[in-house]
């Protein structure tokens, strides 16, 4: 596959909402290109449309004009969406969103468990997926009886479950407090160093997008377009001491001083 | 939750005695005549000699047998009803006004009809426990299946389930607790309906045993019977609650509450 073809391609994408006050203009014509292995953050004030593009990406919603296009296949194809090219996607949301009434293990296993997976492998790469994310030995409690970040960690790892090329998350670690989302965000690059998929992360957090992505795509809202798109070259794995660096600095700077003339 | 449990020990067991005790005082200070309300102990008595009568298993049977029926007829049409109209949009809004007008109907007074449309036997009395059980269980059931939580849709969408799997997983389970609700309600009112249609009609169950002692002015006898419906209702209720248990382990109505590590 080459790099013209593999990743996400999103081409000319329009997303009207129908309305009672009209319709609502959430993405006007945005073209983007997400390389395979790169990860990626979308940026941008409220209304700006990055939560619709990312569920577009995944498939969740359809597109009102345009193609998303995932490793060269078109997502929607007659307006139904192909299985077989969503299922090279796993999805993280705000809430952990785990099913109350299956463990952890259960949990993450479900997609496989949808895919017809015997049980004995399902629970053996729900404990290599624990392993991963950090979350060992926590396989048979309910999700009620785990914290807000540890939920999370499950929801990446279920997400991660069948082997996705791609992650999409929308702005994941939003609901945790500040200490938490730190670490989290640590253990995400670490996660994505070891398992080398691409990751589409959705924020309002400028600190957190320039710690965690390799490009920043900036958003402008009314009607959502893309303002810039921004390389953030620090080496990797990047320690949590890197926001106090200078050029960390200079880029949240800018990065805020934009986003205020924009919203 | 050890202390609280031990605290309900204490309290229940006293609390009935003061309400036996009460029953007792009222009836002996205000020389209440036994005719209106007999002595607790008169009752008791009573109870005892209900229950070594030749025929009193059976009509407890009979009654049970009726509830029970009704119930799980109830249950399946209720649950299977809401979730077809929490499912179906167009037919929910259909048939609402219809549900509604059904339901508004005092069943109750729908009893006589009952018995001369299905007879004196049990029929009559399994229809009329299933149309009163049948309400609040399909009306708890679409509040359910309506109540679903949309992050959790999306998470089944985002991994590709089926129709089937997003019902199985996701909508069926999510249900359960307002499904066992109407269950509860549901178990009570079936009890009341056998009870209402034995009165009415027919020569078994404790309804109308009931009505055939208060005949013979057997006023202790009809507070025995009563105290059996009770403890009927009461075992029958129990299961069902019991039963929240059984499907719904995960549910904050079922789990104690401990603080959260974070």
């Amino acid at each position: 596959m080459n790099a013209e073809t593999s990743g996400i391609g999103v081409e000319a994408v329009t997303k009207i909402y129908p309305s009672d006050a009209g319709p609502i203009h959430a993405l006007e014509a945005v073209d983007l290109r997400v390389k395979r292995g790169e990860f990626v953050v979308l940026l941008g004030p409220s209304g700006c449309g990055k939560t619709t593009l990312l569920r577009l990406m995944g498939g969740l919603l359809s597109p009102t004009n345009g193609d998303i296009r995932v490793s060269g296949r078109s997502l929607w194809r007659n307006g139904e969406r192909d299985a077989a090219v969503s299922r090279e996607m796993g999805m993280v949301f705000q809430d952990a969103n785990l099913i109350p009434w299956y463990s952890i293990e259960k949990n993450i296993a479900l997609p496989l468990q949808l895919r017809g997976i015997n049980k004995s492998t399902r629970t053996e790469k729900a404990h290599e997926l624990c392993d991963l994310v950090g979350i060992s030995g926590f396989e048979k409690r309910w999700p009620r009886e785990l914290s807000g970040g540890m939920r999370q960690r499950a929801a990446i790892a279920r997400a991660l479950s069948y082997d996705p090329n791609i992650l999409l998350m929308d702005e994941p670690f939003g609901a945790l407090d500040a200490m938490t989302r730190d670490s989290m965000n640590l253990e995400l690059q670490r996660i994505w160093m070891t398992s080398g998929c691409t990751i589409v992360l959705v924020t309002h957090s400028i600190p957190e997008a320039v710690f965690l992505a390799d490009r920043i795509i900036l958003m402008t809202p009314r009607p959502g377009r893309i303002d810039r798109i921004l390389d953030v070259n620090f080496e990797r794995p990047r320690e949590l001491d890197l926001s106090a660096s200078v050029e960390f600095q200079e880029i949240a700077k800018n990065l805020r001083h934009r986003l205020e003339e924009i919203s | 939750m050890a202390g609280k449990k031990s605290w309900t020990w204490i309290t229940t067991p006293l609390l009935t005695i003061a309400f036996f005790a009460a029953w007792k005082g009222y009836v002996y200070w205000f020389d209440v005549s036994p005719f209106i309300l007999p002595a607790p102990e008169k009752v008791l008595i009573a109870v005892w000699h209900l229950l070594h009568e030749e025929l009193i298993f059976n009509h407890i049977r009979v009654t049970m047998t009726e509830t029970l029926v009704g119930f799980f007829f109830a249950s399946v049409i209720g649950v299977g009803l809401g979730v077809l109209l929490g499912k179906v949009h167009w037919l929910e809004k259909a048939l609402n006004p219809f549900i509604v007008a059904t339901q508004v109907v005092p069943k109750i007074a729908l009893v006589p009809l009952f018995i001369v449309w299905f007879g004196f036997g049990i029929t009559s009395k399994v229809i009329i426990a299933a149309v009163l059980a049948f309400f609040p269980i399909l009306t708890n059931t679409l509040l359910g299946i309506k109540s679903l939580d949309a992050g959790h849709r999306d998470v089944m969408a985002s991994i590709n389930a089926s129709r089937w799997d997003t019902f199985r997983h996701l909508d069926l389970p999510s249900a359960m607790p307002y499904i066992l609700t109407g269950m509860e309600v549901g178990i009570v009112l079936a009890t009341i309906g056998a009870v209402v249609g034995e009165y009415l009609g027919g020569n078994e169950g404790l309804g109308f045993l009931a009505v055939d002692t208060m005949a013979a002015f057997e006023v202790d006898a009809l507070f025995g019977v009563i105290i059996l419906l009770t403890l009927l209702g009461f075992g029958l209720y129990a299961c069902v609650v019991a039963l929240r248990r059984v499907l719904t382990p995960w549910h904050e109505s079922v789990q104690v509450h401990r603080p959260k590590d974070n």
